[in-house]
């Protein structure tokens, strides 16, 4: 028989604040133990929650961007239970009237080739609400200790519909949902920081079957890759399961990403009764078309609407635009350097291959790249001109990625222009067609490419310095009277 | 009358006048607290030597010509479920035993920048929970009138030190009465305001959607003073109302009446003591030879009032009272062994049993299955309880009653929880509702015992409800007799 995945995940996300989602003290990462605390984040007795408006119109912005209603009014419930990372012992969240509902997120599966387009879909949403971040514990021999620098950072919880159906799809779910978010401002969703954190739910049923089957939640998936994998590994278990005559428990299981393995944390019985009802420490908050109106000012171009603009507009192949879109500052210096040269192909050729490179080789951000949109187009226009050879602008780049000199100056430090005595190069030219019969008659024969027979061995003569472009014109001539 | 009698007003205008200094009058209440406490018990703490550096800041400022008003200089106590930066914030119970609030409450800060002298940590039924301050986990205050009996609850150190002369004036709160009942009982003033006039940063909660900070005075212009103070919209609560505070006091003088004063007659059935009765009879015939019409209203979901209560603020409390599980503050079980037995035997030995009950009972009320039943349908029943006073106030200005259905009982007279919980049958209503009430002492038992009547208002509206009030207690004053102790 065969079988069928029904997955639905729960993201949650950080949402970028200065301070936290209900009091002042600064929101953060990598800090001391407990030092972004206050009396309200450790729950002294007396305190009072706060809604901090910065995290309401993130929250509304991630919804509008997501293509979610957002409610007229929401309200703020206590999630009920006790564990020592919750200081005050409960999680104010939201329960029935969550701030936005529905919403989808579109996704591109792999295509039949690296430079193919796949098919794109969309992934459905059932709701996104605000709560609370918990804090961290951290575990030792004989006891536990508590950090509650992250309790209180304000938390979207984003549930999809259970429309997914292979691990693959919540690949390209979290990839696109991720860089969302990143786009919107909203987070930097940096998932070793626990920015962005994803439990999966699945279930499993014969094709064709349209009931649900019994779901597993399956928790602590910290890498976009770990969702891939442990999805995949909870499908074939399930499938395993009920191939030896067993049958699915509901239950939760902690994935292992490191190991490959997963074992169940607990069961439906032992499931928690969070009692919820409203918090009466806040008040319900009116969203009104105005506020809605201000936020969608704020949203930007989605990832795969940029993709789509790129390869009209610029005429750019599939697989720049795969790799310039999810980092909206890299496909805004894409797109500097591609207007300020009018050659967008170059600048993108040039980003995508040798800026990444030397970013990453040298573990440099794109903000802090030595390398500006005016270095690329410059870079562009002296091979083109022909100024420098491609193999000589390879070396001009690395120079400028490391000193962040201009071109023109690095060329002319490093002696690169190419060679241009047209002497010179014509009697090099000729050497290299009189010692290349069978390129010359192929050539003759209407070969066009056996050109680049002969360029080999000029470059050579050049040392690499001759131009190119001049070099293509001498040879041509020459051809044409031999 | 020496000075710890004197009244908030009086005391504001000589300490003006500078015929006294707040030094005096600050060491003539550690004076007069340290001759009866060990027989009043209202205090479970205070700090003698902080008090004294307030007083001179005060006279400093003062002699600086740079007095900050009527309360400059004032000697106030706060029910330790206050936080006042320094200074213990137990809530009596065993589980903040040993808690030292690193903070100041809303109303703290604005005392202090009044500059009222913070004096002392008064007790109370543990977590504000009870109608007798016998619930305290640290001993039981006595009521200065009869010290076999109780002071009220559960704000009753704050009533029974300003009955006592421990202090000028107190600040209580009141969750379902705690600051009426036990006004009524010990002879003075007790004012729980509309829900969102009074910041509750900085209290403890008990039930969030009822609670309320209140002051304790002599008299209802000294709770017109002190209400100014601590009253307003504060941005660290969120369920504060930004409302205008006009000057309370003031008011008292331009709003002349005659008033249109409704009598409930559900608040005048069975269970009420003849003697109360009698003395609240009294004042209404009162009101009535100063020209205000006496109407009949009625409030015919009276009845259900303790039971919404008792599920919405149990509900709330057993929410709220989660924090207090021996990880980061508080008591912590030397047996504990494990993260469990840290919950478990912290909160079985840091809570007393009727905050446990009240917990347990909570905790059931909202479970699942059982929400709709209980905690919504309450809530939907609470409206209607609102709706009633709402109706009932087209045709009043303010609605008279009993605050407490007997004078003070004897220690240990209501040992059955639900007997207890009937002494605020004329209170919770108004918490209920969100409405401002005040109780006003009005007379005295055959038996030397006080009694108090509560005035209900209208919603932030509390200028006409002291004015009423005033009109009654300006010509009567029973709040200025003291006790013998």
């Amino acid at each position: 028989m065969n079988y069928e995945a029904v997955i639905g995940l729960e993201v949650h996300v950080q949402i970028k604040t200065h301070s936290k989602v209900f009091t002042r003290v600064a929101a953060g990462y990598g800090q001391p133990e407990n030092t972004l605390t206050d009396p309200v984040v450790l729950a002294l007795p007396g305190v009072l929650p706060v809604m901090n408006k910065a995290a309401l119109d993130a929250i509304i912005k991630a919804g509008l961007l997501l293509g979610c209603e957002i409610a007229p009014i929401c309200k703020w419930d206590r999630k009920n239970y006790f564990y020592p990372d919750s200081p005050k012992n409960y999680q104010i969240s939201q329960y029935d009237q969550p701030i936005c509902v529905g919403g989808r997120v579109e996704i591109e599966l792999p295509g039949s080739a690296r430079n193919v387009m796949g098919e794109h879909t969309h992934i459905a949403l059932t709701r996104i609400h605000l709560e609370e971040d918990v804090g961290k514990l951290n575990h030792f021999a004989h006891d536990s200790l508590v950090d509650y620098n992250r309790a209180g950072t304000p938390l979207m919880e984003i549930v999809s519909e259970p429309v997914i159906r292979s691990a693959e799809e919540a690949y390209a779910y979290l990839t696109s949902l991720r860089a969302t978010m990143i786009y919107g401002g909203i987070s930097d969703c940096d998932m070793e920081k626990g920015q962005l954190r994803c439990d999966a739910n699945i279930s499993i049923r014969p094709v064709g079957e349209t009931r649900l089957g019994t779901k597993v939640e399956l928790k602590n998936l910290n890498s976009i890759s770990f969702v891939r994998d442990g999805i995949e590994h909870e499908i074939k278990r399930q499938i395993a399961v009920v191939q030896s005559g067993g049958t699915i428990v509901q239950e939760t299981r902690d994935y292992d990403g490191m190991t490959g393995t997963s074992q169940s944390l607990r069961t439906k019985e032992m499931a928690h009764d969070y009692r919820y009802f409203p918090d009466p420490d806040l008040m319900p908050v009116k969203v009104d078309a105005a506020w809605k109106a201000r936020i969608q000012t704020e949203c930007p171009e989605l990832p795969f609407d940029k993709q789509r603009r790129f390869l009209t507009q610029y005429q750019i192949p599939y697989t720049l635009t795969s790799v310039l879109i999810w980092d909206r500052a890299l496909a805004n210096f894409f797109e500097q350097a591609a207007k300020l040269c009018g050659r967008p192909q170059a600048a993108a050729n040039w980003i995508v291959n040798d800026l990444l490179r030397e970013l990453s080789h040298a573990q440099v951000a794109l903000a802090d790249s030595k390398v500006t949109p005016a270095h690329i187009a410059e870079l562009v226009a002296l091979v083109d001109s022909g100024t420098v050879t491609n193999n000589a602008a390879k070396e001009v780049f690395v120079d400028m990625a490391a000193t962040g000199d201009k071109p023109g100056v690095i060329v002319e430090r490093k002696g690169l222009k190419a060679e241009t005595n047209a002497d010179e190069l014509e009697g090099w030219c000729r050497e290299s067609i009189a010692a290349n019969p069978k390129a010359l008659a192929e050539f003759k024969a209407g070969k066009e490419s056996a050109i680049n027979a002969f360029k080999g061995p000029v470059m050579k003569a050049a040392k690499g310095k001759a131009n190119p472009k001049l070099v293509d014109e001498t040879l041509h001539r020459l051809l044409a009277q031999a | 009358m020496p000075l710890y009698f004197r009244t908030l007003t009086e005391l504001a205008d000589q300490l003006a006048a500078k015929t006294i200094t707040s030094t005096e009058l600050t060491q003539a209440v550690i004076a007069r607290t340290k001759a009866v406490d060990f027989q009043v018990k209202a205090f479970n703490s205070f700090d003698e030597a902080d008090a004294l550096s307030q007083a001179a800041a005060s006279d400093t400022r003062r002699a600086a010509g740079q007095a900050r008003g009527p309360l400059d200089g004032i000697p106030i106590g706060f029910k330790d479920v206050i936080a006042v930066a320094g200074q213990p914030l137990t809530a009596s119970s065993k589980m903040l035993a040993n808690f030292i609030s690193p903070y100041d409450a809303t109303v703290t800060q604005k005392l202090k920048q009044a500059g009222a002298v913070c004096w002392g940590r008064l007790n109370l039924d543990e977590f504000a929970m009870g109608s007798s301050t016998e619930n305290s986990a640290f001993h039981t205050t006595r009521n200065p009138y009869d010290l076999e009996r109780v002071p009220g609850g559960s704000s009753g150190g704050s009533a029974a030190a300003l009955a006592a002369g421990e202090a000028i004036a107190t600040l209580g709160s009141d969750t379902g009465g705690s600051i009426r009942q036990p006004a009524a009982l010990c002879n003075v003033v007790g004012l729980k305001p509309t829900y969102g006039l009074v910041s509750r940063f900085g209290l403890i909660a008990f039930a969030s959607s009822l609670d309320q900070i209140g002051p304790f005075t002599r008299t209802v212009e000294d709770s017109a003073l002190l209400l100014r103070a601590i009253a307003g919209h504060d941005e660290r609560d969120s369920t504060s109302f930004k409302t205008e505070i006009p000057d309370y006091r003031a008011a008292l003088q331009e709003k002349p009446g005659p008033w249109r004063i409704g009598i409930p007659k559900e608040y005048f059935g069975e269970g009420l003591d003849p003697e109360v009765a009698a003395a609240v009879q009294k004042a209404v015939e009162y009101y009535k030879s100063i020209g205000c019409e006496i109407k009949d209203v009625s409030l015919p979901h009276t009845e259900y009032g303790v039971g919404v209560y008792y599920i919405i603020a149990t509900a709330e409390c057993s929410s709220n009272l989660a924090r207090y599980d021996g990880v980061r503050y508080g008591h912590r079980s030397k047996e504990a062994k494990d993260i469990l037995d840290v919950y478990f035997k912290s909160r079985a030995e840091g809570f007393g049993p009727e905050v446990k009950r009240r917990i347990i009972l909570g905790t059931y009320v909202l479970s699942s299955g059982y929400y709709d039943a209980y905690y919504l349908r309450a809530q939907k029943v609470r409206t209607l309880i609102r709706n009633d006073f709402l109706e009932a106030y087209k045709s009043v200005d303010v609605i008279l009653t009993p605050t407490s259905p007997t004078p003070a009982f004897k220690r240990g007279a209501k040992a059955d929880p639900l007997a207890m919980y009937l002494c605020d049958v004329y209170t919770i209503g108004v918490n209920l509702a969100g409405l401002p009430g005040i109780s006003v002492p009005c007379g005295f038992s055959r038996g030397g015992l006080p009694i108090g009547m509560q005035l209900i208002g209208q919603p932030f509206r509390e200028a006409d409800l002291l004015a009423v009030a005033n009109a009654y207690d300006a010509p009567h004053a029973w709040g200025k007799k003291t006790p013998t102790l």
